[in-house]
């Protein structure tokens, strides 16, 4: 040991010239370069790293990848800090903080586990029980739960840093950077695919990283060498180290995080701290590798009882001896492996327990060679120790794994390494409908055949052999390009040089007997991070839940971050085991996405802040903005809500803004609303279909409202319509609905009526729109426009006009949405400033005032003007509206909608009808959305009349208005009506006609 | 996230270029006043659900705006092909069966 670190004195793939100094629960430690956070707590002799979910018992580090359940850690701390990290994936930088995020108060003095209150608060089937319960019972428990067990704070403050996404295109995407993988993305290049090779630790490598010092092991990582630096050296490979495929989905589309900065430390000041890669793949190869299962014995949750493979990750890759005297259990010959090199490493082995009834193959053999004391037919039964292991329980074992044969007898030993066979890693594309069989030669679940899916390689697929595993992959390599198109099929690299020792058959075991029944035995963990035992998998079964699905959320196994990567098939194999059926035939839970936790900040990207969804503004934003207008989002348009002057509140400017248009002149950006330019000689045609009024008699310089029908004869668009001249329009739509109506148009264009000569453009960005409105809005006009006759003679209500305004080709629409008399001024959006301040300028005599979408809504609801989508909702009918006159009964084309409009539920005459409120007590203002009762007198649930769409105080009459939606409200004028509010008061309002103002209509025509 | 083919761009493109549009093939009656509310409410409510081949159509709203047909299987996702509007579905093609 060097520097009191359980450290060997050479060896692993370490700078051990770079010291790093780091933090564990604000505990000073260092490590080497080369670490991650677990292989350094190791060096440095901690054991506990958790607190047990349900228990509260110690648990100490147990795997050394994605796999690990136990050792979850929370970085550094503010805005930046990072919850629901893997210590095994963690990179060690200088100054990293770690905190455990369980334990409390702290990880060595637990109250959990002192007063054992989880064991009795969560029995098996608590989450169950308690989903079932009533609703309540679970907010009681959960914000304790969640609180006491914790994984991880989420921070509170906005992230410091910035993320990247790119999206990507290969020929062959290759999973996994192990053997498997680095074969088959060898191969496919040589054959000319273009190729990406991703892996989620910091150098390629997988599997061959943790290997020894022994002749077979230093060839494979010769051939790694070489395979990698080949791979390196052509341009058509993008090779992805420290980056995660965390989710396929369909048609090849896989999710990538690249972690670039997470291993130099908590913030990346001015870099992109990680990357998604979004990638569409001609063909997906998944070198996934697989996973070591633990096997399942009384105590196994001790802090001291590892993986084999990751014992031997730790001593080969990082020089760390995580005890003195090793006891290894283990189903098969690979294990022997870890016993071999940790006695090169110098350190004693207590025995190798072999659970087989004999193991005369190479590895064995060679162990038994070496002095090793090698018992087949024993199992380790329990583990002992208070804090940490300081012994173990062997006993022999039946040859069927199901009973013991004889007494258990002790061992002293401070680490107990298990492994129980592997699982290929099938998580990626389990949840795609490839649904993972059983192999019984690989005890362990491989994926499904798909016709066009990822194809598995080496171990993923259970081929454990890495000989094998090569081979195979390069079979793969080959096919794979050959059908992303590029080369024939046949795999060209020679024959690997890669020396493996031939294994012997494992055994399949998953859970190790012991001398008392799996009830009455210590606990024989299953599922490390939720606390998931063999006996509460047993009473599941039992309670009568056969299903795996429903298992797994009985018990809550597999329910926790690691998605029980380690013990999701011995939990499966139990629960076979106790319904006597086969694995098979029981199956195993789907995996989904996430692969492991992706940080909201790499799937958002880029867009965050100012650049979170795009923001429209008109030409004369600016102008208004300089004015301090107040705004109103309209989809991604930013339109001037109100402008206050001096101090107003909102109240107060809109009451003015009103008043200077009903008594002077206002001015308005109307610039948003959507504008189609429809040319093409059936274009009147194809109005007259969509729209329910005709349009086959528009003449030019003429304009016409139109309400626009779902088929189903429900109104979801309206606007004016302008005949420009022969075969040409423009219509204007609402400012929301602009793009859904264009879509609308050239669907019945392109399907149905294909034809129809017509075209539409959206035009809607390329005007900008000044609406005078008010009676002194002509004189504004005359000043700063010559070349055309304004008068009510010359230029009708409902008109358009070319004209020049402030020397701008100008169009001019006499149309108006207030009541007054209004001109709308539509010039190219470059001009719009300009014509928009010469405007101003020409109304100064008359006070000239802007105004407002709020304004524009109280004096248009004073008119009983309806606004689609505010006192429509999509269940509406022209006839609910009161606007029967407008639909074409007689136009010879049955329009969009019209049918709908005979059904006998639009006919009915109770509908919902678009009516006027007055409330009784003239101030109050309901507020929109209120519900209309006939009677407050009535039990709860009231017996619903409608609602109130849009209300207002209309300073012009003095009193507040409001638009309802009543059932048969057209019958019911002059009937009170009640309105329930949220805060115990009833409003009681009259229905009355939707017109407050002007009923004639005279001051627009003036 | 799917990978739709557009028949007129003549190339295969990310669905966030796309938007469905339901089920393809629904001629709209020709003389709707002739029929019985009951067969105009089949045609305006009525859509198949079938688990296997499905025709839907498909608007590639943010491409060349056309609308076009697509044969996708609902289970596997797998589309089959993209056809333009107007053309006749391959006979050939199997039904899929409504999802009891
Ligand atoms: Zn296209």
């Amino acid at each position: 040991m060097s520097d009191s670190q359980r450290r060997l004195p050479a060896g692993g793939r370490l700078d051990r010239k770079q010291k790093v100094s780091f933090t564990f629960d604000g505990r000073p430690m260092w490590g080497l370069a080369g670490d991650t956070l677990a292989s350094a707590l190791l060096a440095n002799g901690v054991e506990t790293v958790a607190r047990s979910f349900k228990y509260g018992r110690r648990r100490g580090i147990v795997g050394h990848g994605s796999e690990e359940p136990n050792a979850i850690v929370q970085l550094g701390s503010g805005a930046a800090t990072v919850p629901n990290l893997k210590a095994t994936q963690v990179e060690l930088y200088e100054g990293l903080e770690a905190r455990s995020v369980s334990g409390w108060p702290n990880l060595d003095v637990d109250v959990i586990a002192l007063l054992g209150v989880f064991a009795r608060f969560l029995p098996p089937g608590f989450y169950y029980k308690t989903f079932m319960a009533p609703a309540r019972l679970w907010m009681t428990y959960e914000h304790f739960i969640r609180k006491a067990a914790g994984l991880g704070r989420a921070p509170q403050n906005p992230d410091p840093d910035r993320y990247d996404k790119i999206n990507r295109h290969c020929d062959v995407l290759v999973i996994g950077g192990g053997p498997a993988g680095l074969a088959a993305a060898r191969e496919a290049t040589r054959q000319g695919s273009r190729v990406i090779l991703v892996d989620e630790q910091s150098e390629m490598g997988g599997s061959l990283l943790s290997l020894g010092g022994s002749e077979a092991d230093a060839a494979q990582l010769q051939w790694r060498d070489q395979t990698l630096a080949e791979l390196e050296a052509s341009v058509d490979v993008l090779l992805l180290p420290r980056s995660t495929a965390f989710g396929y989905y369909d048609h090849n589309f896989v999710g990538i995080l690249e972690r670039l900065e997470d291993h130099r430390g908590l913030t990346s000041p001015g870099r992109p701290r990680q990357r998604l890669h979004r990638v569409r793949a001609r063909q997906i190869i998944m070198a996934t590798g697989a996973q070591e299962r633990p096997l399942v014995f009384a105590n196994n949750d001790l802090p001291g009882v590892m993986l084999a493979s990751s014992v031997r990750t730790y001593i080969n890759r990082y020089a760390v001896i995580p005890g003195q005297r090793l006891a290894l259990c283990t189903t098969n010959d690979n294990a022997y492996q870890l016993a071999l090199d940790w006695q090169e490493a110098g350190c004693d082995i207590a025995v190798i327990a072999d659970t087989r009834p004999e193991a005369e193959g190479v590895l064995p053999r060679l162990a038994r060679e070496r002095g090793i004391d090698v018992r087949t037919g024993t199992a380790i039964i329990e583990a002992s120790g208070r804090k940490c292991v300081s012994g173990a329980l062997l006993a022999p074992i039946h040859a069927g794994g199901k009973s013991l044969t004889g007494p258990a007898t002790p061992v002293e030993c401070d680490l107990i390494a298990t492994s129980g066979g592997w699982s290929p890693v099938v998580h990626l594309s389990s949840h795609t409908g490839i649904r993972p069989i059983w192999d019984d030669e690989a005890i362990g679940f491989v994926p499904g055949p798909h016709a066009d899916g990822p194809v598995a390689v080496g171990s993923a697929q259970g081929i454990y052999c890495p000989l094998a595993c090569v081979e195979q992959a390069r079979t793969e390599g080959a096919a794979a390009a050959l059908r992303a198109g590029q080369g024939a099929g046949e795999s060209s690299s020679p024959s690997p040089d890669i020396i493996a020792a031939l294994e012997e058959p494992a055994q399949a075991l998953f859970l190790v007997p012991h001398t008392k029944t799996t009830s009455r035995a210590p606990s024989q963990f299953v599922d490390f991070q939720l606390d998931v035992t063999a006996a509460a998998i047993e009473l599941a079964a039992r309670e009568g839940y056969e299903s795996v699905e429903h298992v797994k959320r009985y018990t809550a196994l597999g329910f926790g971050t690691d998605q029980g990567k380690l013990g999701n098939i011995n939990g499966v194999a139990i629960l076979a085991d106790t319904l006597n059926q086969s694995i098979a035939d029981t199956g195993t839970t789907m995996f989904r996405p996430a692969y492991t936790p992706v940080t909201f900040g790499a799937m958002a990207g880029g867009e965050v802040g100012d650049l979170f969804d795009p923001e429209r503004y008109t030409a004369m934003h600016r102008w208004h903005s300089e004015q301090g207008a107040a705004w109103e989002n309209v989809g991604q348009w930013k339109r001037p809500w109100y402008f206050p002057v001096a101090g107003e509140s909102m109240e107060e400017a809109v009451q003015r803004e009103c008043l200077a248009v009903r008594n002077s002149v206002g001015i308005l950006d109307a610039s948003t609303l959507g504008k189609i330019d429809i040319q093409g000689p059936d274009a009147a045609e194809f109005l007259t279909r969509v729209y329910t009024n005709s349009y086959l008699k528009l003449a030019p310089g003429k304009c016409r409202y139109g309400l626009m029908l779902h088929e189903d004869g429900m109104i979801f668009d309206d606007g004016v319509t302008a005949c420009l001249g022969e075969s040409h329009y423009l219509m204007h739509t609402t400012t929301g609905g602009a793009a859904g109506v264009l879509g609308w148009l050239e669907l019945w264009r392109q399907t149905e009526w294909p034809e129809l000569q017509v075209y539409f453009t959206s035009v809607t960005d390329h005007w900008a729109t000044a609406t005078l409105s008010g009676p002194n809005a002509r004189k504004v006009l005359a000043r700063v426009c010559h070349d055309v006759d304004l008068s009510d003679e010359a230029f009708a209500f409902m008109d358009w006009n070319s004209a020049t305004v402030a020397g701008v080709p100008a169009r001019i629409f006499r149309i108006s949405f207030t009541g007054e008399l209004s001109f709308e001024v539509n010039v190219p959006a470059n001009f719009g400033r300009h014509v928009w301040e010469r405007l101003m300028e020409a109304g100064k005599e008359f006070n000239i005032t802007p105004y407002g979408t709020e304004a524009m809504h109280v004096l248009r609801a004073e008119k009983g003007f309806i606004i689609v989508g505010q006192d429509t909702d999509g269940s509406m009918t022209p006839d609910d509206m009161g606007m029967d006159w407008i639909v074409g009964k007689n136009k010879s084309f049955s329009f969009l909608g019209k049918r709908s409009l005979e059904r006998s539920d639009t006919r009915r005459t109770n509908r919902k009808q678009l009516v006027g409120l007055r409330t009784v007590e003239p101030n109050e203002v309901l507020p929109e959305g209120a519900q209309i009762v006939n009677t407050p007198d009535q039990a709860v649930p009231m017996a619903m009349q409608g609602h109130v769409t849009s209300s207002y105080f209309s300073p012009s009459l003095g009193r507040s208005i409001a638009l309802a939606v009543v059932k048969g409200g057209r019958n019911r004028l002059g009937e009170k009506v009640f309105c329930p509010l949220a805060d115990g008061r009833n409003v009681a309002a009259v229905i009355c006609q939707t017109v407050f103002y002007d009923p004639d209509g005279e001051r627009q025509h003036v | 996230m799917l990978q739709i083919y557009c028949p007129y761009c003549q190339e295969l493109r990310e669905e966030e270029e796309f938007s469905p549009s339901g089920e393809a093939h629904i001629a709209r009656p020709r003389d709707p006043e002739s029929l019985s509310d009951e067969q105009w409410g089949d045609y305006l409510f009525f859509r198949k659900n079938p688990r296997g081949l499905h025709r839907e159509m498909w608007h590639h709203s943010a491409g060349c705006r056309r609308y076009f047909n697509v044969e996708r299987d609902t289970v596997s996702y797998v589309i089959a092909r993209s056809y333009p509007i107007g053309e006749d579905p391959a006979g050939a093609m199997v039904e899929g069966h409504d999802h009891e």
